[in-house]
């Protein structure tokens, strides 16, 4: 067994790190405002155009044949019929997707369109494009597939021939039959990626140990706006999509081969995006529309439905987990050994990431010695799952974080105590031995949170502030209060050795005698604020007012993925680093204009401001009728591979650290809860923009409550049972409470500003705090999230609740 | 598809004669989704939002004549006092939009187990008023429901109005669902008191194939309260008592395991609902002020 060595960063290649003086927060609209969004207008009357508002006179609407089926053989496709109906100008199937047939974010094992088999419930098989939608939909159902239906793989354990729990919970786990006869539901196997920890003493010994198994169901993005996209041939062989999306080059490298054109061929452009969260990392009506295009010569139009969304979309891995902590009897950990289930669904789609994440941090924010972390994911026949925010340490949060409850009520310790005892701090190792070279203030924002005030007692006059709201279940019969908390750690952008880097051109010219900067990158904005972003960088980097953001496409390189609380971190950095080219060479035409070399220049204010003799020119007359345009190319700081058998290697970027406070209500006797309050403490590093940040932390709050409380896609036999927002649900305005929020700025001196990514943080550690009061509000275990009412109710069936009922 | 547009409860009832399999059209809120999500293609569709005649309500002595197209937001706003379990019932309907659009009678239409209408009119002992060119009949709440999504109005029927008197005693309802607004009820319950006849009357939701009451909890606590002389001494009542007519609900029900709940959660729910709706619509009328 390797000791735990730690691991030094690898070195640098070029020294990115900054010098805190080139925050300048006194610009106005600048870095450190609370910016306006150029888009808040257009969106809050109505008139922001999404994707699926997108239109072009004679364009014909696609429209998607999918698999009734989680897993079956195709014998045959007919399409003599669909293909006979008046209106309709194609009919394709697998046969005529020209290039590569199938694809991948990693690995290609998705079919365009089905060939051979389906494997999961919704998977495409063929396409119809007809000039009304309504023609389309029905020519659709005329498209005949015979199927040999096969016995559906639903299980992750039992497709990778492990044990599977007996189904009374009350043996251990055995090699059934199940598992046995799982088949290979791809060439290689059903196992997508194991990954391994070892450190330290392999049979470690400790003072005091729990146990728990935790189960985390399928949680959807639930973004409004559908998949949407308009694809239109240029006559020459070529095809421009406009698409709701988060990573253009992705999609275009994937496009490409599916079409077998080269990439200036196929050109993308942003569509407006209606939230994202990850579902729309992988592609999906995009080659379909652009072969619909193709192969018709006209625009065509692809737009899912509500519930065809839920098809048309991966969603978040449901794990199952079995974590075993050991501890002194000061409660400090001894050891920590965890096997993790991540269910893949029918296609690799970011799975292996995912592991990547669930195993590397799914300890938490804790110093552990000795660790065994096998974190598996796997191939089923039940939906593809792949990125969604918090990417593999949403569903870990919930184990480890239930497991430091469980050790702190074993060891009668106060629950925050026990953390605060164990957090990681700047220099502590993580489990893959990478040391934290920036601030890791855990601690302290356990301890912020803990000193915030609580909130007053029960407030029964209200209906809508008890368990169940107007519908009116309780006037506080059966009603207790828990208090409960958790702490979220994640990785900032893309680990491993991912060689992730963004472009920015940015133009700076005199427009009607005033300076006016535009700024173009291919950064996804999927709602988050980039937008706002990138103009305020600008603004505080040139000292310019306008900022006009170019429409995101792929003329000008990679912005690469909106995901991993990337973008402000990547395309911020490479915005910046533009606009320092830019300001340079505008201090040459300045040295030009002056006749002499000044070196202690800046730009404000619209112009060139020198430390000792002040504003020396405008911008503007500076530029004259110069356009002064750089494109940068800007990487964070490199990663590496981690070892294979040990787990351990300089894996990641940046961590941001959260933590919540939830204070629940719980109806024990009809299982309902009410979250009545949600403090979040965390770590930014900077805040670029502070009311965007708080949105941040309010919404990934939100979403991370949704999970432990009501959010899951239901499978049965691999087929989802609530493809809608009447069944799956997600918190309303009257479901979300308020919200204190402490937001600390240690800046990491690695990053531009000094920032830190602040998506996903809060989505982590929201839902495991609100099961941790949950727990400490009714006494029981809850392993299984989301937490239904009849978990509450069955788990405290014996339960004497007094009260005036 | 054709749209029929009537402008009066005479033309609407013309159309449905001539074209019975035409479907009505009130606030839409459960037809325009059936329609978008292509679960019904019907060959016609009857738009009544034109029809002033049910848009009204009205008080005929201590009835209230509640036209089929009035909507939540009205029932709330200005029926509270007369009709407090429907208005009850009306406050947990899907969100402010759809209470602005979504009408009693619609609700009536598309008579689904989990309608929440439908529990308070079964407790208040509603009846509906369906109407045709040959005339007009009124139907028991009680005889309404006929089956999964079926009710007792004929082919070429409108619902033009409910009719209910005003309440003489508490009324109460609750539901259950997994999220503490606009959600569809895992079950629910409506109770109403009325002491003038002495009687207590009930309406289980989401929980049976249609709604239903609780007849056999009714008549035992029925006499209970009659037996002990309660309705006169409006004495507190007992707790034995109190559990035991949640039990006879649940006993009514007959749920099924769905991906809303499942059967068990249901009838434990319902003893609950039961029991503190009960003691809460109790301690009104033994406070007097009802
Ligand atoms: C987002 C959302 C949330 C919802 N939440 C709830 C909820 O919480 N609780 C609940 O109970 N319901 C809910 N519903 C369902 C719906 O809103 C209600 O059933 C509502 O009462 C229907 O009324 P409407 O006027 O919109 O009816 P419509 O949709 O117009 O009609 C409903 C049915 O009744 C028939 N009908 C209408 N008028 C007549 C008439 N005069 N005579 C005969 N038949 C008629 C129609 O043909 C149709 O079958 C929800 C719906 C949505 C979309």
């Amino acid at each position: 067994m390797p000791p735990a060595t730690p691991t030094e960063a690898p070195p640098e290649p070029a020294a990115p790190a900054d010098a805190p003086d080139a925050t300048r927060g006194d610009v106005a609209g600048g870095v450190g405002h609370s910016a306006g969004r150029p888009d808040s207008t257009l969106k809050v009357t109505g008139e922001f155009a999404y994707g699926s508002d997108l239109w072009m006179d004679n364009m014909l609407w696609g429209v998607t044949v999918r698999s009734p089926h989680p897993y079956a053989r195709i014998r045959s496709i007919d399409i003599a019929e669909a293909l006979a109906t008046a209106g309709v100008f194609a009919v394709l199937t697998h046969e005529d997707v020209p290039g590569e047939k199938t694809y991948g974010l990693e690995v290609a094992d998705q079919p365009v369109l089905a060939f051979d088999v389906v494997r999961y419930q919704g998977e495409p098989v063929a396409l119809v494009a007809a000039d009304h939608p309504e023609i389309a939909r029905q020519a659709a159902k005329k498209v005949r597939v015979d199927y040999e239906v096969l016995e559906p793989v639903t299980d992750a354990r039992a497709a990778l021939g492990h044990a599977t729990p007996d189904l009374h919970g009350d043996q251990a786990g055995q090699v059934t039959e199940l598992s046995r006869a799982a088949p290979y539901l791809h060439p290689e196997g059903n196992l997508v990626r194991h990954l391994k920890i070892r450190v330290g003493d392999p049979d470690p010994v400790a003072d005091v140990v729990v146990v728990g198994e935790y189960d985390v169901g399928m949680q959807d993005q639930a973004f409004l706006g559908p998949e949407a996209g308009l694809a239109v041939p240029d006559g020459v062989g070529g095809v421009d999509l406009y698409v709701a999306t988060q990573w253009l080059h992705v999609d275009q490298r994937q496009i490409c081969a599916a079409l077998g054109l080269r990439a200036e061929q196929v050109r993308l452009s942003l569509a407006g995006v209606g939230g994202a969260f990850g579902g729309r990392e992988d592609l999906s009506m995009h080659v379909h529309g652009c072969l619909l295009a193709l192969h018709t010569g006209k625009p065509v139009k692809m737009v899912y439905n509500r519930e065809e969304s839920f098809f048309g979309h991966v969603h978040r891995h449901p794990a199952k987990m079995r974590y075993e902590h050991g501890a002194d009897r000061d409660g400090r950990l001894v050891y920590v050994k965890a096997e993790i289930y991540l269910d893949g669904g029918a296609y690799a789609s970011s799975t292996p990431a995912v592991v990547g994440n669930a195993g590397t941090m799914g300890l938490g924010p804790y110093v552990v010695p000795n660790i065994h972390v096998d974190c598996y994911g796997a191939y089923t026949n039940n939906p593809p799952c792949g990125a969604m925010r918090g990417f593999g340490s949403v569903q870990t949060a919930f184990a480890y974080e239930a497991q430091m409850d469980k050790l702190a009520a074993q060891l009668g310790m106060d629950p925050v105590e026990l953390r605060v005892r164990n957090a990681m701090a700047e220099g502590s190792p993580i489990p893959t031995g990478q040391v934290i070279d920036s601030a890791a203030p855990v601690a302290e924002l356990l301890q912020r949170l803990r000193a915030m005030p609580l909130p007053s007692d029960l407030d029964g006059a209200d209906l809508r502030h008890l368990p169940g709201g107007v519908s009116n279940t309780t006037h506080g019969e059966g009603v207790r209060r828990g208090v409960g908390y958790a702490v979220a750690y994640k990785n900032v952008a893309f680990s491993e050795g991912f060689d992730d880097y963004s472009t920015a051109r940015v133009r700076l010219e005199a427009v009607a005698g005033a300076p006016q900067v535009t700024v173009h990158t291919a950064a996804a904005e999927v709602g988050q604020g980039l937008v706002t972003v990138e103009q305020q960088i600008c603004r505080t980097e040139l000292g310019v007012d306008t900022v006009v953001v170019h429409p995101k496409d792929t003329q000008v390189g990679s912005g690469g993925s909106t995901s991993a609380s990337r973008q402000t971190y990547v395309t911020g950095g490479a915005v910046r680093a533009a606009c320092h080219r830019v300001r340079d060479r505008v201090f040459a035409l300045a040295a030009a204009y002056l006749g002499e070399t000044l070196d202690d220049l800046r730009l404000e204010g619209g112009n060139i401001v020198s430390q000792t003799r002040g504003a020396v020119g405008s911008v503007a007359d500076v530029l004259g009728t110069e356009v002064v345009e750089e494109t940068t190319q800007w990487r964070h700081r490199r990663t590496e591979p981690i070892d294979p058998e040990t787990g351990q290697g300089f894996a990641h970027v940046q961590f941001a650290f959260a933590a919540h406070r939830a204070v629940v209500d719980v109806d024990v006797e009809l299982g309902l809860v009410k979250v009545v309050e949600l403090a979040c403490t965390q770590d930014v590093g900077k805040a670029i923009n502070p009311d965007a940040v708080v949105g941040q932390i309010q919404g990934g709050s939100t979403q991370g409550m949704g999970l432990a409380l009501m959010e899951e896609i239901q499978i049965s036999e691999g087929k989802i049972r609530n493809p809608s927002f009447t069944d799956y649900l997600i918190p309303t305005i009257l479901d979300t409470p308020p919200m204190p929020i402490e937001v600390l700025e240690y800046a990491d001196p690695h990053a531009p500003y000094g920032l830190r990514g602040v998506g996903e943080a809060p989505t982590i550690s929201s839902g495991p705090a609100v099961m941790a009061a949950i727990r400490d509000a009714c006494g029981l275990e809850l392993t299984k999230v989301p937490v239904r009412p009849e978990h509450i109710v069955d788990g405290g069936a014996d339960r004497e609740v007094s009260g005036t009922d | 598809m054709e749209f029929l547009a009537a402008t009066t409860l005479s033309d609407a009832l013309a159309a449905k004669r001539e074209q019975p399999e035409a479907v009505p059209l009130m606030g839409g809120t459960d037809v325009m989704v059936e329609l978008n999500f292509d679960r019904r293609r019907p060959p016609a569709l009857l738009d009544l939002t034109g029809v002033r005649e049910l848009d009204e309500w009205s008080m005929d002595g201590d009835v209230v004549r509640l036209g089929a197209g009035v909507t939540y937001t009205r029932v709330i706003e200005e029926l509270g006092q007369a009709l407090p379990g429907l208005a009850m019932a009306s406050r947990t309907v899907g969100s402010p939009q759809i209470r602005n659009r979504g009408t009693v009678g619609g609700n009536l239409g598309a008579a689904s187990p989990a309608g929440d209408s439908h529990p308070p009119l079964l407790a208040a002992g509603a009846k509906i008023e369906l109407a045709s060119v040959t005339g007009t009949r009124t139907v028991s709440i009680d005889d309404f429901y006929t089956g999964v999504k079926s009710h007792a109005g004929r082919p070429d029927e409108l619902i033009t109005a409910v009719l209910v008197r005003s309440a003489r005693g508490p009324q109460q309802f609750s539901k259950i669902g997994t999220r503490n607004a606009m959600v569809i009820a895992v079950s629910s319950f409506g109770l109403a008191l009325h002491p003038d006849v002495k009687r207590v009357r009930t309406g289980i939701g989401s929980a049976a194939p249609t709604p239903r009451r609780a007849v056999e909890a009714e008549s035992f606590l029925s006499s209970a309260l009659e037996e002990h002389d309660l309705w006169e001494t409006r004495a507190a009542l007992a707790d034995s008592l109190v559990r035991e007519f949640g039990e006879r609900v649940k006993a009514a029900a007959r749920p099924i395991d769905d991906v809303r709940g499942t059967a068990a959660y249901r009838l434990h729910s319902l003893a609950v609902m039961a029991r503190r709706t009960l003691g809460w619509a109790w301690a009104d009328y033994a406070g007097g002020t009802a």
